[in-house]
């Protein structure tokens, strides 16, 4: 096969999904008695120079929320705990970055280092009762995900102070600011500071994935398990080591805003990131480049649905319906490639042994 | 566990110590209620929490348990047949949209079969990525998850908007199932529970709770689930379905049209799942909600895997669950404070079993967590409470941790089989 039918193949996937995604959207809204040509005219109009740095803000934090996702689904490790990890890091973050133990910057590096410190420990958990008592990671991460948002509630009322109508942490002193970087002259939204987090965790899962030997064994325990172990890769380790990466990670989805923006830990902190990441991430196929692909559709796709309820009087809420059946129509166009592609390698194997086949039987 | 009971064992002539052990199975579930119900009533008179085991609490456990119980049933149906279901938390939302929908225009019980009619799209969908296409169940699962999430607050926008009472996220007030009460026995139990007598009014608490105000959905919940044990464990339907979860390729041998007995166990799943989401909207609420579920389908799920992928022991674990749920709602503080003390002792008590056991890991952190209960318990006296809204999640963990190690899992759940496999 060659590289451009590989590469034509690889694609198809993504784009009929998209497309069938589209088809399913339109279908739902003429159902409901709205105008598919005014959603896609919102949706499809080239957003403006704010709504362009808010969706590029969007997809770094989804990025980054994807990346955690994807670390510990290469390996058949489903890791659905990113929100709570991102939540209990959050919080611990922004806890430690008001105390200024540091000066300046050295307090931003110390606090980004706890956060992802804290997001691994919250992942960790849930990696020792699966190595120790073979509880499934799906439901310990689920559950903890819960006791996060229970356990942080409980730690902002004792440790924040009221803000208006919001309880708040204290704010991290302004040496240790992050600031936003103007894209645009004409723009009152400036791209997070640490936008630039998520370009080096990218750059840093492909160069693991790839170039190291933790990478591989992620790989080959994901491919296939058995044959991992053949060759002397310790899953146990892998689950606890890729669940510990993977909560790090998912610890530094709330910096480029605490640093950049809120400067604390409030009540009205984004919610669903870490969900929206895993939906990210199947829809990039858990690689670092089709990662960035599926956060910028989805943040594109949830910057553009907000004027809907203005401009044409249809619930934004359409949006998350696309999103879904984006995922789902993902991972089965996948599928279906993958089997498409084993049947075309099949008969060019089976050509290739005719052939030499034929060719013997001329000689003999 | 019908492979075990399948080998040929003693004849009937002496009861061996292996029939003992299967009669003590059979019955097994009531021995572990009756001693649930000893443990509270002594934690009760101890602590002077009166609330554990008050009809008022218990009926609130009764009616935390079904949902979860139904979404487990779900989770039954589909693993038995070997299909992971996470998408249980999505179906369950689907249902509860479905019942706020079709309960405001056509009544309460049309309201049911439309909510397991939306459940059993969301499941065939699951079924359809799954059985059909063959990708991976979990990632399916959160695929359905997501969209169902989507959809319904989309159509709870479109459908509820303008009507009395109704707003976008939110339905108007809608009927309630009908409920039963036993003259004569409600009002002799109630007055007995009120006494606090050791056991005795423990016994009233819960014979009140089945027999005052009890919802025939409920009713209709504790049939399903002994149809379902029926159906699954007793007719050849039921063991054609489960062959397909623990080794579809000798069920293809036999005849078994593997794929479509997935195809309808899956969609099944979504069906109860479903049921479990009307039963949040019309019983344990009185309408539909954004949100509503709360990630009860997940704790089915989790029931279920306590409950050994069988219909008693999900039952058990939803009761469980349910348990800590209400404990928390009604007088939380102190009625969580003092299951403090019994999973102190609780743990305290598995410590010492595994020292015997030789298992010193497992003792030490057992005995550790217990002390960190039990010191918690007598140094301060209510539960804050953020901490008693987690009690259900982190008894599942807790639960999971301790039991997950004697389960035995359906063979061949999570593969995707591909028709043909047998050879």
């Amino acid at each position: 096969m060659n590289m451009l039918r590989r590469a034509g193949l690889a694609l198809s996937a993504p784009v009929l999904a998209l497309l069938v995604a589209g088809m399913i959207t339109s279908l739902v809204l003429v159902a409901v008695g709205d105008s598919p040509v005014v959603f896609w005219e919102t949706v499809l109009t080239w957003p403006g120079n704010r709504s362009l740095v808010n969706i590029l803000n969007e997809a770094s934090v989804l990025y980054l929320s994807g990346l955690a996702a994807a670390i510990g689904f290469r390996m058949h490790l489903f890791n659905i705990g990113v929100e709570g990890q991102y939540r209990v890091a959050t919080f611990a973050a922004a806890l430690f970055g008001a105390q200024a133990l540091l000066p300046g910057v050295a307090n931003t590096v110390a606090t980004i280092l706890v956060a992802m410190a804290v997001g691994a420990a919250w992942a960790g958990i849930a990696a020792l009762l699966r190595v120790t008592r073979g509880v499934s990671e799906v439901i310990s991460t689920i559950m903890l995900n819960a006791i996060a948002v229970s356990m942080v509630a409980y730690l902002l009322r004792r440790t924040g102070s009221r803000q208006g109508q919001t309880i708040a942490t204290d704010t991290i002193p302004e040496s240790s600011w992050v600031p936003g970087i103007p894209l645009f002259a004409d723009s009152v939204t400036e791209l997070y500071g640490l936008a630039f987090l998520a370009i080096l965790a990218g750059v840093g899962f492909s160069v693991l994935l790839n170039r190291t030997r933790f990478g591989f064994d992620l790989r080959a325990t994901g491919q296939s398990a058995s044959a991992a172990v053949a060759s002397g890769v310790s899953v146990s380790r892998m689950v606890v080591y890729s669940m510990l990466l993977s909560g790090a990670v998912a610890g530094l989805i709330g910096m480029p805003n605490l640093f950049g923006v809120s400067h604390n830990y409030g009540s009205t902190i984004q919610t669903g990131i870490g969900f929206a990441g895993i939906a990210v991430a199947l829809l990039g196929r858990n690689h670092p480049a089709g990662i960035a692909a599926g956060a910028l559709i989805f943040a594109y796709l949830s910057e553009q649905a907000n004027p809907l309820g203005i401009l044409a009087g249809i619930s934004p809420e359409i949006i998350a319906v696309t999103q879904g059946v984006v995922v789902l129509c993902v991972v089965i166009a996948y599928e279906v490639v993958r089997r498409y592609r084993n049947r075309l390698e099949q008969r060019a194997v089976a050509e290739a042994l005719d052939v030499s086949r034929g060719s013997e039987e001329v000689a003999a | 566990m019908t492979l075990v009971q399948n080998v040929p064992g003693p004849g009937p002539a002496a009861p061996s110590p292996l029939s003992r052990l299967r009669a003590f199975r059979r019955y097994r579930i009531w021995v572990y209620l009756a001693v649930l119900l000893v443990v509270l009533s002594a934690t009760r008179v101890v602590t002077g929490a009166h609330d554990i085991t008050s009809p008022g609490t218990l009926r609130a456990a009764l009616i935390a348990a079904v949902p979860i119980a139904l979404a487990g049933l779900g989770g039954l149906w589909s693993e038995r047949a070997g299909v992971i279901n996470i998408g249980l938390e999505g179906m369950m939302v689907l249902g509860t949209l479905g019942a706020g929908y079709f309960t405001y225009h056509y009544g309460v019980w049309v309201g049911l079969l439309g909510a397991a009619l939306f459940g059993a799209v969301g499941g065939a969908l699951h079924a359809l990525a799954t059985v059909v296409f063959g990708v991976d169940h979990i990632v399916s699962g959160v695929a359905v998850n997501i969209i169902a999430a989507g959809v319904a607050s989309f159509l709870a926008e479109v459908l509820f908007t303008g009507l009395p009472g109704g707003g976008p996220t939110q339905s108007p007030s809608l009927d309630r199932p009908p409920t039963l009460t036993v003259p004569g026995v409600s009002d002799v139990t109630a007055s007995v529970a009120a006494e606090n007598w050791f056991l005795v009014s423990d016994l009233a608490g819960l014979l009140n709770a089945l027999t005052a105000n009890l919802s025939w959905f409920t009713v209709v919940a504790l049939l399903l689930i002994f149809g379902t044990g029926w159906l699954l464990w007793r007719t050849p339907f039921g063991l054609r379905l489960r062959s397909c979860g623990e080794s579809p390729s000798a069920a293809e041998t036999l005849g078994v049209d593997v794929y479509r007995y997935k195809f309808l166990a899956v969609t099944m799943s979504g069906l109860f799942a479903g049921l479990g989401g009307a039963y949040l909207a019309l019983v344990a609420s009185s309408g539909y909600q954004n949100g509503q579920t709360g990630g009860r389908g997940y704790i089915g799920l989790a029931a279920m895997i306590f409950g050994n992928w069988r219909p008693g022991g999900l039952f058990t674990g939803s009761l469980l669950f349910g348990y800590t749920d209400a404990a928390r709602l009604r007088s939380g503080g102190q009625s969580v404070h003092a299951l403090l003390l019994i999973i102190a002792v609780a743990l305290l008590v598995i410590a010492v079993w595994q020292l015997l056991r030789g298992a010193r890991v497992t003792a030490v952190v057992g005995f550790g967590v217990g002390a960190l209960a039990l010191a918690w318990y007598l140094s301060t006296d209510r539960v804050p409470g953020d901490f008693t809204q987690m009690t259900p999640y982190v008894a599942t963990l807790l639960v999971l941790a301790l039991a997950s190690q004697q389960l035995r899992v359906p063979a061949a759940i999570g593969s995707s089989y591909r028709r043909g496999e047998a050879g």
